[in-house]
């Protein structure tokens, strides 16, 4: 795995597109369905593994594709997706006694995202 | 709402979060030959204990610096740094290439992981 400048500054970049839609989406979700539940998490990590299913074949992942994939799935879909807030929203949430809403969160986190990665994949036509 | 600056502040926290992110995938490489798998589980752990020892450390104080940076280094590095997409992908692509097993070990096992990782960084971000 050899690194060019132009692969730290396309990941960078991408990153930081991310990020601040994930910022954006988390403002919106938590305007339309308030803030007792990480909707905003939820909603960038189910519409994230989508994508990044749906990259993966179009560049043949995990050989083809280098900058395509490092711009688009290392750093846009990468900086979008987030595990650190989901871990600190989860492990509040059964601090708050609220052992059914985290458990909820959890698979409704888990199951989803894999078979959204799943579904993105076979769409555009990735292989068994 | 949050205003232009900071959104700039977790564009910017999140570039640089992926970049290290990147910067990891690489050592993962170098160390076990490929950063499949586990160079996304040390990203995901280090930036659930650092998010929670960021946000603990900022509720003892409401005002100054750690309130201030909490953009830059919350939302946006910790956000940048950690990804799900690739976990569900990943996961998805054990599935997928016949290791059933092993996928359902990493799915479901990581997330007690990451959530353990939380709880450590809210013990060593909460001052004694």
């Amino acid at each position: 795995m050899t690194l060019g400048p132009m692969d730290w500054l396309l990941v960078a970049l991408g990153g930081a597109l991310g990020g601040m839609a994930r910022l954006a989406v988390t403002e919106l979700t938590g305007l339309w369905w308030g803030r007792a539940f990480p909707w905003g998490t939820l909603v960038v990590n189910l519409s994230g593994t989508l994508g990044i299913g749906m990259l993966a074949a179009l560049v043949g992942w995990p050989e083809g594709g280098a900058a395509a994939w490092g711009f688009l799935a290392v750093g846009v879909l990468g900086g979008f997706t987030t595990v650190s807030s989901f871990s600190l929203q989860t492990l509040t949430l059964f601090q708050e006694g609220r052992h059914g809403t985290a458990m909820v969160n959890i698979v409704a986190t888990l199951v989803p995202g894999v078979a959204l990665a799943g579904l993105g994949w076979r769409v555009m036509g990735g292989g068994a | 709402m949050t205003g232009w600056r900071g959104y700039l502040s977790v564009g910017l926290g999140s570039g640089l979060g992926a970049s290290l992110r990147l910067l990891v995938a690489q050592g993962a490489w170098t160390l076990w030959g490929s950063a499949f798998v586990w160079g996304t589980l040390v990203v995901n752990l280090l930036g659930s204990w650092l998010i929670a020892a960021f946000a603990a450390r900022a509720s003892h104080r409401i005002t100054g610096r750690a309130a201030r940076w909490q953009p830059f280094l919350v939302a946006g590095f910790c956000g940048g740094f950690t990804t799900f997409s690739l976990f569900g992908l990943e996961t998805f692509y054990l599935l997928n290439t016949g290791h059933p097993w092993l996928a359902l070990s990493h799915g479901v096992g990581s997330v007690p992981l990451w959530l353990g990782a939380a709880w450590l960084g809210q013990r060593a971000g909460t001052p004694h």
